[in-house]
């Protein structure tokens, strides 16, 4: 038989069924709707980790002391003073492929503003350090390598700070501030930044210099990190390479000794939240397959139904002449255009939660070409499979049992 | 001697059933030939439908021989067994049949789905004769539940006819109807036969084996009398002459 007439009447059958059809598809749309969706957010959380990173500057390369944990957002390295000026200052002098380097003292405290005050950190860095973050001033001024070298008291101030330390919106550049009870004076405001992928709110903080900051504030000689950015972005891994094999000279680091500080790049930072939201999304999406499956079966299921409440159909499809063949087919492609058609609605609908996550929830989504591929492909797939049994079921009928059938 | 459509020999079918046998058939021969108008007649249970399954190869004997149109229809496979009953036979059934919930024409059209030959517009062109041969020109589109049983008959008789069979099987075709509507029916069997198309009809009414040239007549499985007819009926005016109805 010809396949547009299998096709002909298999559409009949479904629309002379319509709800229960319906019904049996809900599984199928179910279960590629959640695909897709799963995958759209799987794939937007994926991207926007990507490009929160590379915001935070793609070329930055981390030095933190003590040995790599692999915890990508483990804060200063505890305890571990292994990190001094020198190494900085070695580091600075020699790195070839290096553009600015910064070391990185940081800790806790109130930042006080006659009666408001409000907890943040305090971040020691040289003028270095919006470079490598990629961070610009709103107003007033960075302070100088001068201002390093004499301790000064003077801070630049993150958005989130000025808003709760200046709520009446006075100008707080010129002003005078105190951070844990150290008076600082306010010679600049940082660009909002906003919150990172991770809810970090990144305009909740207080740069001043880092000598400041280790004398008078913290009062240690080590640092916390040395934060440099590469010459550009394909040299970064060169770069951690180069910055590693100038700590180990530094530290007299013996060939067998591990590391004792850890150099990263954001690229490596990336891969590794990309694998942990990949890990999330096989997880997703295996819970989504498994509806799919359900769905699979809610088919074959039905397909059975269809099969027996239609015996004398096939009886007499048989008699006026069908083959094996025929009849096969007949049922097979029922089963594929109830899970295909059903998989149609499953992506419409999977595209529709996926911009309403995007539109109310905020959510970044993503939806990936070939998750939709993959969906129809599953569709047809299980309708051969779940439809296959029941159609060899019905084309083995002897055409009299079945005409007799009641 | 004209050709011989139907030849069988010794024709045997046992049914199992558990440790029972039953013997449907047991040992049945005769031969049929082209334009003939038989009918097969016997009480119930004798065996009849198990016989005309056979003569349409919708069943196979246990023993025993038939050739169709000059074919062992033994030697051919499930495939070849449909494509017969596709090409040689019309089979009407005393339930109609019909698919429900779709349209008359569908319904007559149904044989040729199963014959790649036949090309879409062929089909419904077929169809559509086929429906004015029985009368049922006007009700093309009409369903099956919008259709009397002697309309739903004329139908299946049309499905029998589209694919131009070399003969009619009909098992009881009338059985469901009343002597009016039969004798509509088989004045239109007798329209078709003087067409030229042979007919085998079981009933196990008399008086509708009074419109054949044959009867045979079987009996536990036995032929009890195989006999010409020759005082045939005309059905038409036997309808002619029923009391006309008040409406
Ligand atoms: N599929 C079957 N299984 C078992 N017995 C059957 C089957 N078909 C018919 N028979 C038996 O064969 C005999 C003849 O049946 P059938 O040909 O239907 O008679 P008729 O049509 O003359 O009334 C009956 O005794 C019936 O019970
Ligand atoms: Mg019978």
């Amino acid at each position: 038989m010809r396949l547009l007439n299998l096709l002909k009447i298999a559409f009949k059958a479904i629309v002379l069924n319509k709800v229960r059809t319906l019904l049996t598809m809900l599984g199928i749309i179910i279960g590629v709707a959640a695909v897709i969706a799963m995958l759209a957010i799987g794939e937007g959380s994926k991207e926007s980790i990507r490009s929160t990173i590379s915001s935070m500057g793609s070329n930055m390369i981390t030095i933190r002391p003590g040995t790599d944990d692999r915890g990508p957002a483990r804060g200063s390295g505890g305890d571990v003073q292994t990190l001094t000026l020198d190494n900085y200052e070695v580091i600075k002098e020699k790195a070839s492929l290096l553009d600015y380097v910064t070391p990185v003292v940081n800790g806790g405290g109130q930042v006080i503003n006659g009666a408001n005050n409000w907890p943040s950190t305090i971040y020691g860095v040289n003028p270095d350090y919006l470079n490598i973050k990629v961070v610009g001033l709103k107003s007033g001024s960075m302070f100088t390598d001068a201002e390093v070298r004499s301790a000064s008291k003077v801070v630049v101030l993150g958005q989130t700070v000025v808003d709760n330390i200046f709520p009446d919106g006075q100008d707080p550049v010129g002003q005078m501030i105190r951070f844990n009870n150290i008076p600082f004076k306010v010679i600049g405001v940082l660009e909002e930044k906003g919150e990172n992928t991770f809810g970090q709110d990144q305009d909740d903080i207080v740069i001043a210099p880092f000598t400041t900051v280790q004398k008078r504030i913290l009062a240690i000689d080590y640092l916390n990190q040395i934060v440099a950015s590469a010459v550009s972005e394909d040299a970064a891994p060169d770069a951690v390479i180069e910055v590693t094999d100038i700590l180990r000279s530094e530290h007299k680091l013996l060939d067998n000794e591990e590391d004792d500080f850890t150099v990263r790049s954001m690229e490596e930072l990336i891969s590794t939240f990309s694998s942990t939201s990949e890990m999330l999304t096989i997880l997703l999406v295996a819970v989504a397959s498994i509806s799919l499956l359900i769905g699979g079966i809610g088919i074959m299921n039905i397909m059975y139904v269809s099969v027996k409440e239609r015996t004398k159909e096939v009886g007499l499809r048989m008699a006026v002449g069908g083959k094996t063949a025929d009849i096969m087919m007949q049922f097979l492609i029922e089963a594929i255009m109830i899970s295909v058609t059903g998989g149609v609605i499953g992506v419409a609908l999977g595209l529709g939660a996926t911009f309403f996550i995007e539109k109310f929830l905020h959510w970044p989504t993503s939806v990936a070409l070939y998750s939709i591929i993959i969906s129809f492909a599953v569709c047809a797939v299980t309708g051969i499979f779940f439809g296959w049994y029941p159609a060899k079921k019905a084309a083995a009928l002897d055409p009299i049992t079945a005409l007799r059938y009641e | 001697m004209s050709k011989e459509i139907i030849k069988i020999q010794d024709l045997k079918r046992d049914f199992t059933m558990g440790t029972e046998t039953v013997h449907a058939l047991r040992g049945v021969s005769f031969t049929i030939e082209e334009g003939e108008f038989v009918t097969i007649m016997g009480s119930s249970g004798s065996g009849k439908s198990t016989l005309l399954n056979i003569l349409g190869c919708l069943d196979q004997p246990t023993s025993g021989s038939y050739e169709l149109d000059g074919v062992s229809v033994k030697e051919l496979n499930k495939n070849e067994l449909a494509t017969i009953r596709n090409e040689k036979i019309g089979f009407i059934f005393q339930s109609y049949n019909l698919l429900a919930r779709t349209s008359a024409i569908e319904n007559v059209e149904l044989p040729l789905l199963y014959n790649s030959k036949v090309s879409t517009e062929e089909r419904r062109e077929r169809a559509i004769k086929a429906l004015e041969m029985v009368g049922l020109a006007e009700r093309l589109h009409h369903t099956p539940s919008q259709l009397s049983g002697g309309q739903q008959q004329r139908v299946a008789i049309a499905r029998s006819l589209v694919n131009n069979p070399v003969m009619i099987l009909a098992d009881e075709a009338t059985g469901n109807l009343d002597t009016r509507t039969s004798y509509e029916i088989m004045s239109l069997f007798q329209e078709l036969n003087e067409k030229g198309i042979t007919i085998t009809f079981v009933t196990h009414e008399p008086d509708i084996a009074t419109f054949s040239s044959r009867t045979i007549v079987l009996k536990d499985g036995n032929i009890l009398k195989d006999y010409l007819n020759d005082d045939i009926q005309s059905a038409a005016k036997e309808l002619a002459a029923l009391p006309v109805e008040d409406h």
